[in-house]
């Protein structure tokens, strides 16, 4: 099984807490970051991903624009919006800004079963 | 019926009450599913980050909102949090009353605020009674020697 490696962009410690427990669980080694300009800044020092969770509404740097960010520095890797707003014309911008795949939170195993299918990962 | 199956059956029925009563929601067993041998405290831990993160908000909030000229958009973005949190952890009364505060933002509403102030406060000390009083029921069924019942 390949190892892979998340990064949870979420600036909600109960989220944080909760997403890294998630991806822990299903054997996946992750970071986690509190807003998209350490999002940024850490893929900048040289790590690299094979997937990242990314909250919308964050301080400092929105989802939306560390996604636009991170698209533009060439990073290729998966990236699931995720996060509480609903409204079609949000989820639009924030899928616009180079994500892979978006679900609503609270995020439930299933969801994150989902996601991961998306990136080849067998469970 | 023995000491433990008794506490076990009680800690059964209460957790069961707080889902029928919409204390809580099917995000709760998603904690639950997250609790294991090598995580046993799991479900205290992240209910305890949300009541620190909750406390903190709602004084911020009480601030806000005294103030004259009310920062609207500081006081949406502190529900947006606890709604956030407490949908993460299935605390559903605090989440449905967040939604309402938020529509009073959006509507500059101060007395509304207020008011939507009151209740969540209102349904978070609730909930924290709750949860508080299943993980002593979960301690006492530890204590005497059982196992916590998956549910």
């Amino acid at each position: 099984m390949n190892k892979i490696r998340a990064l949870v962009v979420d600036d909600n410690m109960v989220n944080q807490t909760i997403h890294h427990r998630l991806l822990k669980n299903l054997g996946i080694e992750n970071q986690v970051v509190k807003n998209g300009k350490e999002a940024v800044d850490v893929h900048s020092s040289g790590k690299y991903f094979d997937l990242i969770l990314m909250d919308m509404d964050m301080p400092i740097m929105n989802g939306i624009e560390a996604t636009r960010r991170l698209r533009a520095m060439g990073i290729r890797c998966m990236i699931a919006g995720v996060t509480t707003r609903s409204l079609d014309q949000e989820k639009q911008e924030f899928m616009e800004a180079g994500l892979d795949d978006y679900q609503e939170k609270p995020l439930t195993k299933a969801k994150l079963v989902s996601i991961l299918h998306k990136i080849n990962y067998t469970t | 019926m023995d000491t433990v199956t008794q506490l076990q059956r009680q800690l059964v029925d209460y957790t069961n009450s707080l889902f029928l009563e919409g204390f809580l929601n099917e995000q709760f067993n998603q904690l639950q599913q997250l609790q294991d041998e090598s995580n046993p405290d799991f479900v205290v831990e992240v209910v305890s980050l949300f009541f620190q993160d909750s406390e903190r908000l709602l004084n911020e909030l009480a601030k806000i909102l005294e103030q004259k000229n009310i920062d609207f958009k500081k006081v949406d973005a502190h529900v947006h949090q606890l709604k956030g949190s407490s949908s993460s952890i299935g605390a559903q009364r605090v989440q449905r009353v967040c939604i309402a505060f938020r529509n009073s933002c959006e509507e500059k509403n101060i007395e509304g605020c207020q008011k939507c102030l009151q209740h969540v406060k209102y349904e978070y000390t609730h909930v924290k009674n709750k949860l508080e009083t299943l993980f002593k029921l979960e301690q006492q069924v530890l204590a005497a020697g059982g196992t916590i019942p998956m549910y």
